[in-house]
This record gives structure tokens, C-alpha cells and sequence, in this order.
């Protein structure tokens, strides 16, 4: 699915990823750990191709192809999706309505027509269900007003609407409470099949409670510095990142 | 189709040298002579078969034309006019100065048609290509007549109204914008050419949105436009101008004069989409846009709304403005300003309140994108008879790029002390975060600004009727094509 070579990459000349290896294969949930400004966010703007780093050298592989090569919109049709650790606001764009343009997007880039009205409406309402989203969320601007845990949502059910091949949460529990986590996960685990990958960053070993990893990579100054099963992040949280990352 | 029969009809007359002041050598077959004089608007009086009083009414309006000075307070640069390097009567076109085909045409704007998916015939009428084909409008236009002579409302060219109904044209031309009031206003006095006329009587609801076009010869109304819309006691009218598509037209001053007036309890709502040619990305040609539209509030209770989607022209200069004069009354201003490239626009409103709790409200949307620069100016007056009146002024502003420039000039007059005036404005740049956002999401640049910027229009574009507004959000993404990188 994916695969990450040496990457080193720098933002204002400032090096950020120090030569980062990392490898998904379809089916795979990874969890990718680290201290604040180790690079975790940064390594999911690069996957999703936000403009501003400069990639110094390595390679970034994705289902046989040069990721490097496209562009976001190119990216996100082809499969990437990244769930915001701070989802924008925009005014004046009814959250049903950009769901709507962003399904007619990726439809338009696979040679489908416009999805049908009552389709939509009927996919709609289901997948919001899910994820205990009410009717008039999705009829105000998008996450304008919403509250942290509403974003999160929202985020998570864009995704499930866009059905992404690889998808990538940037702290996603970050502001949420107990009852919301739990409901976030549960959308992702409802996602998950032998085709697609997740890569989920976090602080906080809280989250893999509920999304199971298959893999944990912890990170620290830009680099992966150790990889393991479930247990190191249990490892993690009981003994820190510093004692880890020097014992590594 | 009428245009077209119509135009032989012009072409004919002229040929048999029917009109009466002789013009001979050097002239254009369907062109008045080139140039400003007294003989120029003899000659378009005599073209429309005028009465005296109506020549005479041209003829003082040209004599102030002749005293005032240009109006200089917007911040544009306008180009030297020379008004006498001008066609003061080129339409309707004969059929062979039409282009033929639409190959004839710059291909950017067949390009848009294509966008906002505008019928083959349509496009034609548009773009002026000569079209023998039948075109729906005629028959729709035949349908809407039936349904308004039964009201009683009269919908009609200003040209055919002059003869027609002298005694409103006497009673309410230039009643709303003075002859004296500036000199493009005073331009329009002399030589306009045609225009619509709209008169409901008391107590009717029009129960249709009325368009130009819906008339059948609004593509050829030309450059100087007269519109005058009178709504009596009681009555409703929704009135949509122009279209969303860009007009193919190579007269470069548009100075157009537009009156309403809305007598006891009666609502005028007035929508313009405009897309004028804006002029290439280096600012080549495209239209000066110099457009007079103000409404009088003249009965207690009577209402005005102005809806504006401004995306065309080189330069656009336009206020339309409300004159609240009867008690109650309430004047509102919905302003969405597009300028890309090297377009300049100056435009926004004058609430001018008089009357006794009368209130008015002022949205302005403003985007400039390229090197174009887009200012609102406003002016809220508040008499000292208008004691408990109220205005609400919103500005926004959003740029895209570093090279564009944005300004907000409002002007508040308050000479009573118990009256309200609420002034709130903004200026952002486009937000790159929302952008990369949205293209996360799998939309392009170009449809990610297009959906931020409708986003950002919302309360101005909600206030269009169902049918233009579909269209105005397709436009307003289109006229931002090729702003971001």
C-alpha cells in the first residue's frame, strides 16, 4: 500500500524528518507515536501533499506509484485521506453540501456521473447515524461552531462517505471525551477491511484501546526509533518517550 | 424571431433614407453618426419616432451633460473618454455585420457559455451571432404577456412606452435620478436608447419574476439603457436584469440610468447578475460600466431591495441607491463584487433616509483576485426628520493573492441624535488552509476557491430568485478561474 524510503524532509530549512522508513501493506492498522514536534503531523501534511516542505531526498511509494508526483486533489481521489487534528471551518458551505461536492469530486475522478439525489440523501443519513450525527448538524456551514468532539466526527464521516484506500488520523482523540472516542473508533474500526490501511498518530496509548494496532512505530526527532506490537505502546505509557527513545 | 424581423425592419428604413435628418455620406447603414451633438440625438429620437416633448427633454438633459463636470470620487483610473469617438445608435445590428458563426467569437467566452451550461441557440443570441432559428424566449415572452395584460401590468421597451403611456413616463422619468444629478446621468438623459418600463397597478402581486430577457429585443437594448419601474399602491414586482452569460459587445462605455419607484405598502425587489466583457488578463479592452440605479421609497411602508452579482467590465462604477422617503419605509442592498486581472470596481449604495422609522440594510461582498482592485463606497444618511430610523452595514472583503487591493469607504451622515447607524467591516486574504482542506477533499483548486468564495457570498446570493441563483454561484467561480496558482 504504502511505503516510506529515507525520507528526509524540511520546512524553511529547518530539517523536520530526519530519514523516516515505514512500511504499510493493505489490511494494516499502524500507530505512529511521538513527543510534541518529533514530526508526526508533519509527516501526514507530506503523505497528503500540502505545499511548504521541501522534500530533501527519500521516496514516498503508494500502490505501485511516485506519491510525490501528485497533487492533493490527485492524492484524495486516489485513495489518501487525512482526518485533521483541526479541521477547518467554512462559512457560508452547508456541511451536507460540501459531503455532496467532495463524493461528486472523487465520483468525477473515476468517470462516474454525480451521485443521485436520494442516494445521496439515503447514504447520508445512514453513515451520519452511525456516527450519532443529527439531520441539522449537516444542514449548518461546516464545522462553523462546532465543538471539538463534532469535528472529529465530522471528520470521521467524511471519511467513511469517501471510503479512503489509505487514511491517515492526525490526533484524532485530541479533545475528545470519553463517550465521543468511543464512538469515533468504533466508525473507524467499521472502516477497516483487508483493503485499505490506517495510520493512526497519538500521543496517547488511550486511543488503541479502541482501534487495535496491528503495528506501533514510536518517533522521536524525526525518525522511527522503534516499531513493535501492541505492547510497546503499553511499554510507552508506562515508561515515557524519553526512557524509550534513549533505550532505543 | 422578433429581434430579427425587427432588425430588417430598422435596416429597411434606413435603406429607403426614411428618417428625417438626412444624414448622408459617411454613415454606417444602421449607426448614427459618430459623435456627440444635438443632430446625434435628434437622430436617435427620430429612430424611435419620438414625441417633441421627449426630443426636448433630451435635448436640455445634453445641455447639462455639456455644463457638468465627470464625476471624481471613485478610486479608478479611468482611461480618457472621448465622447465623441462613440456610436451613440449601433443597434439593433444588421444581419451582416453580425458575426456569422460562432467561430467568430473569442473562444474564452464560448468557453463559459459551455460552463454554465447554456443551450447552442442561446448562445448564439448571446454572443450576437445572427440566429434565424426560432428561440424559445419568443414564445415564452408571448406566454408572460398574456399573464400580465390580464393584471393590468404594462412590461414593455421604454421606446414603446414613451409613445404609449406618456402620462407616467411625464410624471416619474427622471423623478428619481434628476437629469442635473451628474453627468453620466445627464449622458443617459440625452441619448439612451432603450430599456425596459414596468408598471403595476394597485394592488397587484406580479406573479411571475419579470427579466429582460423574457423581452423579446432586451440583447440589442445597447449601451445607453433607460429601465424605469413603478410599482403603485399595494403591489409586488421582482425584477431580474442582464444574464449570467458575458455578453459579446464592443462598445466600450455602458452608461445606464435605472429608476424605481415604490409608492404606499408596494415592493420593488431588483436583482442584476452582470458579466460584462471584463477586458483580457492584461486588462485589454472590456466594458466601462458607469450605471445610475436608485429607488425612491415614496409611499409610507414601501420597500426597495437591491440585489447585485457584479463580475464583468474593466470598471465598474455603480451605486444603486434608496431614497427613503415615506414612513416605514426600508431600503436594502445585497452587494456581490467579483474583480479579477486588471478589473477595477467602485460600487455600493447611498441610503438616503427621510421619512420617520425607516431602516435600511447593506451587505457587501467584495473579492479581488489578480491585480484588480475593488472598493466599496457608502453613503447612510439620516435626515433630521428620520428620527428612530435604523441602518445595519456589513463590508466583507477577501483577497486572493499579494497583488490585488481592497477598500472600504463608507460615509455616515447622522443629523438626527435618536436614530441607529451600525457599521461593521472585514478584510481576509483567502485562508490557503481552507484551500488545502477542501482539496483534501478531493476538489480541485479551482472548485476548492469557487466553493469557499460562495461560501463567502452566501447572504448576498440567498437573496437572488431560485433561478439566478444557481447560475450567479456557477459564475462567480468561473470569473475566479486562474486566481490561485
Amino acid at each position: 500500500m504504502l511505503e516510506i524510503k529515507n525520507l528526509c524532509v524540511s520546512i524553511e530549512d529547518k530539517q523536520i524528518l530526519k530519514g523516516m522508513n515505514l512500511k504499510i501493506n493493505d489490511g494494516e492498522v499502524h500507530a505512529l507515536m511521538g513527543p510534541n514536534g518529533s514530526g508526526k503531523s508533519t509527516l501526514s501534511y507530506v503523505l497528503s501533499g500540502k505545499e511548504g516542505y521541501e522534500i530533501v531526498s527519500g521516496s514516498i511509494h503508494y500502490n505501485g506509484r511516485d506519491l510525490l508526483n501528485l497533487d492533493v486533489d490527485e492524492r484524495a481521489n486516489e485513495g489518501i485521506f487525512l482526518a485533521f487534528q483541526y479541521p477547518m471551518e467554512i462559512p457560508g458551505v452547508q456541511t451536507s453540501f460540501f459531503l455532496k461536492t467532495a463524493i461528486n469530486a472523487k465520483r468525477k475522478y473515476q468517470g462516474l456521473d454525480e451521485i443521485d439525489a436520494l442516494e445521496f440523501a439515503k447514504l447520508i443519513k445512514s453513515k451520519a447515524g452511525d456516527l450519532d450525527i443529527s439531520p441539522e448538524m449537516l444542514k449548518r456551514d461546516l464545522n462553523v461552531n462546532y465543538s471539538g468532539g463534532e469535528k472529529k466526527k465530522q471528520e470521521i464521516l467524511q471519511m467513511s462517505l469517501l471510503d479512503p484506500s489509505m487514511a491517515i488520523l492526525d490526533e484524532t482523540d485530541s479533545g475528545l471525551d470519553i463517550d465521543a472516542l468511543r464512538i469515533v473508533s468504533e466508525g473507524v474500526n467499521k472502516l477497516r477491511t483487508p483493503n485499505n490501511a490506517f495510520l493512526v498518530i497519538t500521543h496517547y496509548q488511550r486511543l488503541l484501546n479502541y482501534i487495535k494496532p496491528d503495528f506501533v512505530h514510536i518517533i522521536a526527532d524525526g525518525k522511527i526509533v522503534k516499531s513493535g506490537d501492541f505492547s510497546l505502546a503499553l511499554e510507552l505509557e508506562e515508561k515515557g518517550y524519553d526512557e524509550i527513545s534513549k533505550s532505543a | 424571431m422578433a429581434a430579427t424581423k425587427q432588425t430588417i425592419e430598422q435596416v429597411n428604413k434606413l435603406g429607403n433614407n426614411e428618417y428625417k435628418y438626412g444624414f448622408s455620406t459617411d454613415v454606417d447603414d444602421i449607426k448614427s453618426p459618430k459623435g456627440l451633438n444635438e443632430d446625434t440625438i435628434k437622430f436617435i429620437s427620430a429612430q424611435k419616432n419620438e414625441p417633441d416633448w421627449m426630443l426636448q427633454w433630451r435635448l436640455k438633459a445634453f445641455k447639462v451633460f455639456l455644463r457638468l463636470p465627470k464625476p471624481n470620487w471613485a478610486k479608478l483610473n479611468i482611461p480618457e473618454i472621448n465622447f465623441q469617438d462613440i456610436y451613440y445608435y449601433s443597434s439593433p445590428k444588421s444581419l451582416k455585420d453580425k458575426p456569422k458563426s460562432l467561430d467568430e467569437i473569442d473562444p474564452e467566452i464560448l468557453k463559459t457559455y459551455e460552463k454554465l451550461g447554456i443551450p447552442l441557440v442561446e448562445q448564439k443570441m448571446l454572443a450576437g451571432v445572427a440566429v434565424d432559428a426560432v428561440f424559445d424566449s419568443v414564445s415564452v415572452a408571448t406566454t408572460y404577456k398574456k399573464q400580465l395584460n390580464d393584471l393590468g401590468i404594462i412590461f414593455c421597451p421604454i421606446s414603446e412606452a414613451i409613445k404609449n403611456h406618456p402620462d407616467l413616463i411625464k410624471k416619474y422619468l427622471g423623478s428619481v435620478i434628476p437629469v442635473t444629478d451628474h453627468s453620466f446621468a445627464a449622458l443617459n438623459s440625452a441619448v439612451f436608447t432603450d430599456g425596459s418600463f414596468v408598471y403595476i397597478p394597485k394592488g397587484v402581486r406580479c406573479p411571475v419574476e419579470l427579466s429582460t430577457y423574457f423581452r423579446i429585443n432586451a440583447v440589442n437594448t445597447g449601451q445607453f439603457e433607460r429601465t424605469l419601474i413603478i410599482a403603485d399602491d399595494d403591489s409586488y414586482v421582482s425584477y431580474l436584469e442582464g444574464c449570467t452569460a458575458p455578453m459579446r459587445d464592443e462598445n466600450q462605455l455602458h452608461a445606464a440610468n435605472v429608476e424605481l419607484v415604490a409608492l404606499g405598502n408596494a415592493e420593488i425587489k431588483y436583482s442584476t447578475v452582470q458579466n460584462w466583457y471584463p477586458g483580457d488578463s492584461n486588462g485589454k479592452g472590456g466594458i466601462y460600466n458607469f450605471v445610475t440605479k436608485r429607488g425612491a421609497c415614496r409611499g409610507n411602508n414601501s420597500k426597495i431591495s437591491w440585489t447585485q452579482v457584479e463580475t464583468g467590465s474593466a470598471i465598474t462604477w455603480k451605486y444603486p441607491s434608496c431614497i427613503l422617503q415615506g414612513d416605514n419605509s426600508k431600503g436594502e442592498f445585497y452587494s456581490v463584487a467579483i474583480t479579477n486581472n486588471m478589473q477595477q470596481a467602485d460600487t455600493g449604495t447611498k441610503m438616503i433616509h427621510i421619512g420617520k422609522n425607516t431602516t435600511s440594510k447593506i451587505i457587501s461582498k467584495g473579492i479581488s483576485a489578480g491585480k484588480a482592485n475593488n472598493t466599496y463606497r457608502g453613503l447612510v444618511n439620516m435626515q433630521p426628520k428620520a428620527s428612530n430610523s435604523r441602518n445595519f452595514t456589513q463590508c466583507d472583503s477577501l483577497l486572493i493573492g499579494n497583488e490585488c487591493g481592497a477598500h472600504t469607504v463608507p460615509y455616515i451622515e447622522s443629523s438626527n441624535s435618536d436614530s441607529t447607524v451600525e457599521h461593521e467591516a472585514t478584510t481576509s486574504k483567502i485562508n490557503e488552509e481552507q484551500l488545502f482542506y477542501c482539496m483534501q477533499r478531493g476538489l480541485n483548486s479551482e472548485d476548492a476557491v469557487g466553493l469557499i468564495v460562495n461560501g463567502f457570498c452566501k447572504e448576498v446570493l440567498q437573496h437572488l430568485p431560485m433561478e439566478f441563483a444557481v447560475e450567479a454561484q456557477k459564475l462567480v467561480a468561473i470569473s475566479l478561474e486562474g486566481s490561485v496558482g
